[in-house]
């Protein structure tokens, strides 16, 4: 029978949860690495046993993990990601430079088709790769030195690359987003990048339009038509339809165009998911409603889903790692809170259940749809 | 003596013991803690061999935080009368 098995990173480690494919009943296994901060864990699509997790604190650094059995036993494998060459420098906060410093690893984004190759965004941002499970891992220098890094800052959370995505057409095209640089593309295996900026407009930055600096929370696209694109930006939900050269706003009727996540229903690729946030001052829902949004036509017009999720008093953040979408039909929905709980919708977002309620402030959510 | 975050990473009691051989120093106490737990390599000082921020060194009841890690430990460390404290520092309010 089908099953999902929902991988949640927290302040204070990891926890997976399982179900059949009913989507009602679920086992909570956890914490794993507990009083660790795991900012993802990530399974491969080549082979739904072989798990990743990013483990780190800000005492002992970096720590990688994998699973070889779908996260029953746990091996520690390499932490070194040195940056090739001289890393030269970044803006600092106040704009002077700084040295490129590693701090920890945001995603992890294991290959479609090779259970040993994944892909890590890290903070300061730079992309890098293992192909032998994780023992050893080369940062990919082509984005970093892309002629733009020196200009990159870094936003409040840090300068991350947080978001990759791979083209399931062609492996050699890849989009990844940094905060707070933007989007950048590669046709080439990750060898050369460009900016993929142009129509977004930041108040916040000396030019609102610049070719870099712009706030990109994450970004999503559906495997069926990967020259689209959705982005929640810092402010504004944006849509690009020639991959990335070009962007639009989508925000629509939202009650607010602030927010961290953003996902595509897994087999409908115009409708699209967020969880507006009052601002970015204050990261809480508006009017203490936790509400995700549902657009089914691809942006603009937008419908509140609140069955069974709390309408009042709700003030919790959901970050932008912490949605994800299964491939069951009807397509199931996830998020975790920074309040700890992590809901779920079996029916592509028309009710909500809690699976957990007080976990430790959720950081990801990722979801395997197992066979 | 190692913090608990790295007990549980290594799946060892606080206390662990070593043979560090001559000259015993910070250094060479360190490589032997990595060489007898690998999962260690990064979490007290960096690839880059430099003590992490958060993480002190104690012994004899004096910080040896900033000492040089080629310098000698202190005798009844080294003959391991005293142990060597490996310390996360308290932070976080």
């Amino acid at each position: 029978m089908t099953g999902v098995r929902v991988l949640v990173g927290t302040r204070k480690g990891a926890f997976v949860l399982t179900s059949d494919g009913t989507r009602r009943a679920w086992d909570v296994n956890g914490p794993l690495f507990g009083g660790w901060e795991i900012y993802h864990v990530a399974g491969s699509p080549a082979d739904p046993d072989r798990l990743y997790a990013s483990q780190s604190t800000s005492w002992h650094g970096q720590v990688m993990q994998r699973s070889d059995d779908g996260g029953e036993t746990w091996q520690t494998v390499g932490n070194e990601f040195r940056y090739e060459g001289v890393p030269g420098t970044h803006q600092w906060y106040d704009g002077s430079p700084h040295p490129w410093e590693f701090a920890r690893v945001w995603h992890l984004e294991p290959s479609t088709s090779d259970p040993d190759v994944v892909y890590a965004g890290v903070e300061d941002a730079a992309l890098f790769r293992t192909s032998d499970g994780g023992d050893t891992w080369q940062e990919l220098p082509g984005l970093r030195e892309s002629g733009t890094g020196p200009d990159w800052q870094p936003g409040a959370g840090g300068m991350c690359l947080h978001t990759i995505v791979v083209d399931p057409r062609d492996q050699e095209r890849m989009f990844v987003a940094i905060s707070a640089a933007g989007v950048f593309r590669s046709e080439d295996g990750a060898r050369s990048w460009k900016p993929t900026n142009r129509g977004l407009h930041s108040e916040g930055i000396p030019d609102p339009d610049a070719e870099v600096g712009h706030c990109v929370h994450r970004i999503a696209m559906h495997p069926a038509r990967p020259d689209v694109l959705f982005m929640q930006k810092h402010w504004d939900v944006m849509r690009s339809d020639d991959g990335g050269d070009s962007w639009q706003e989508i925000s629509g009727d939202l009650p607010t165009d602030f927010g961290f996540v953003i996902d595509v229903h897994a087999h409908e690729p115009d409708t699209i998911y967020v969880v507006p946030i009052e601002s970015d001052s204050l990261h809480y829902p508006p009017e203490g409603k936790l509400r995700v949004y549902r657009s089914r036509i691809g942006g603009n017009d937008w419908e509140p889903l609140t069955n069974g999720l709390p309408q009042a008093n709700c003030y919790v953040n959901v970050l932008r790692d912490a949605m994800a979408v299964d491939s069951l039909d009807p397509c199931g929905l996830y998020f975790g809170t920074t309040g700890g709980q992590v809901y779920g919708s079996a029916d592509a977002g028309d009710n909500w259940t809690s699976i957990v309620r007080d976990l430790p402030a959720v950081l990801s959510v990722e979801v395997q749809t197992l066979p | 003596m190692l913090p608990a975050h790295l007990q549980v990473l290594a799946h060892v009691p606080r206390e662990v013991q070593l043979d560090v051989g001559a000259p015993a120093t910070q250094r060479t106490l360190l490589d032997a803690l990595e060489a007898a737990y690998p999962v260690l390599r990064g979490t007290i000082r960096t690839h880059d061999q430099q003590r992490r921020p958060f993480v002190r060194f104690f012994a004899n009841e004096e910080d040896l935080s900033h000492e040089p890690p080629d310098a000698p430990l202190p005798d009844n460390v080294a003959s391991g009368v005293e142990p060597f404290f490996v310390v996360g520092a308290m932070a976080g309010g």
